[in-house]
């Protein structure tokens, strides 16, 4: 499947606005965002998951952000979307893509998302005794860590 | 279990002093034993010579001795942890060359008595930090070398930083820079040296530094 096949066929399937473009930005609401996922990789053949991360937009709640590949077709796909405020579940993609485990362990970690059917939520970069998730914008940098801070 | 708040596991970190031989390791080398026949008798005979009327000559002239024996033989152990680690490495290296100073790169804390901290300390590196610190045997130096190490540098507001190394070792000597170019390292080892040479006899270390934002 090609680009403009591709958006065409996001675009049927999901009812939103694909843009064209390098990479087309599908958004789509968090109860269809495993299956988003699921059709990215198995019709549109985006077998490379490149990212996952999320973005803070404070009062108007957090925003996780995927990207996939197709490098046989040479199609990118970033996947959003936007959870309500105050929500911080979301679904899972590892379930599609082996490779979001980490990825989403991260993300946990930075701000603090709880990914449902996750196999092993658990922090990755920080230690398990840290409190808060430091990529919020709520979170106070100079928060004092004892005994080194 | 409620739908928004899934059981996260919490490992408890491996905290090596929580192992029974290491930590009898540790007391075993930071405390002197009480049957330590030869350490008493060393101290007791050395201040006596200091007492005796002219004997401070005697100790005054061994301690400058072996403040030149420390001064000449400082081994720094191979610690880089960023960026900073480069011009380290370039400081070790045949253009400025620090082995006509005496300092071999030592890739061992147990036989070195410098630890150059060169680079972003950060909060999960401390404890390890510490570790090899205390690794080294008495008497030893540290040298904080860059912005980061001696202040937290650019990523001072940073939520991982330790914002000085020394808030967890005590620290000799601070080289400014970001990094400090091989020169600039070279003074601070210079100064290092002129330190030491006023060392005193006992090897015991100030605290360290107790800083409040």
């Amino acid at each position: 499947m090609n680009a403009e096949q591709a958006r065409a066929s996001l675009a049927s399937t999901f009812g939103v606005e694909v843009a064209a473009g390098v990479p087309m930005v599908v958004t789509v609401a968090p109860d269809r965002w495993e299956e988003l996922a699921r059709y990215a990789k198995e019709t549109v053949g985006c077998r490379f998951f490149n990212f996952l991360t999320a973005v803070d937009w404070k009062e108007q709640g957090l925003e996780v952000v995927a990207r996939v590949d197709n490098l046989d077709d040479n199609v990118g796909l970033m996947l959003k979307t936007r959870l309500a405020p105050g929500v911080t579940n979301c679904a899972s993609l590892t379930p599609v893509y082996r490779g979001a485990d980490w990825m989403e362990r991260e993300c946990f970690d930075m701000f603090g998302i709880r990914f449902d059917n996750h196999p092993d939520l658990r922090r990755i970069l920080l230690e398990d005794t840290w409190e808060g998730h430091p990529l919020l914008k709520s979170y106070a940098v100079d928060t004092p860590h004892p005994p080194y801070r | 279990m409620a739908l928004n708040d899934p059981p996260v596991p919490v490992i408890p970190a491996p905290i090596w002093r929580n192992f029974k031989e290491l930590q009898e390791w540790e007391a075993l080398h930071k405390t002197r034993p009480e049957g330590d026949k030869h350490s008493a008798l060393f101290e007791s005979v050395t201040e006596g010579i200091h007492n005796f009327p002219g004997g401070f000559v005697v100790t005054t002239a061994a301690d400058a001795f072996l403040n030149w024996a420390r001064k000449s033989s400082v081994w720094p152990v191979t610690f880089g942890l960023a960026c900073c680690a480069i011009e380290m490495m370039a400081t070790f290296c045949s253009r400025f060359d620090v082995e006509r100073l005496g300092m071999v790169p030592w890739a061992s804390p147990r036989h070195s008595d410098l630890m150059i901290v060169s680079g972003t300390v950060t909060i999960k590196m401390a404890p390890m930090l510490l570790r090899i610190y205390d690794q080294m045997p008495d008497p030893k130096w540290a040298v904080s070398m860059g912005s980061c190490a001696n202040s937290g540098g650019p990523f001072r507001h940073g939520y991982h930083v330790v914002k000085g190394v020394d808030r967890v070792i005590p620290v000799d000597v601070y080289v400014p820079g970001c990094p400090p170019p091989p020169e600039s390292l070279l003074n601070g080892l210079l100064l290092l040296q002129e330190q030491i040479s006023h060392f005193k006899k006992t090897g015991r270390r100030a605290p360290p530094n107790v800083k409040v934002d």
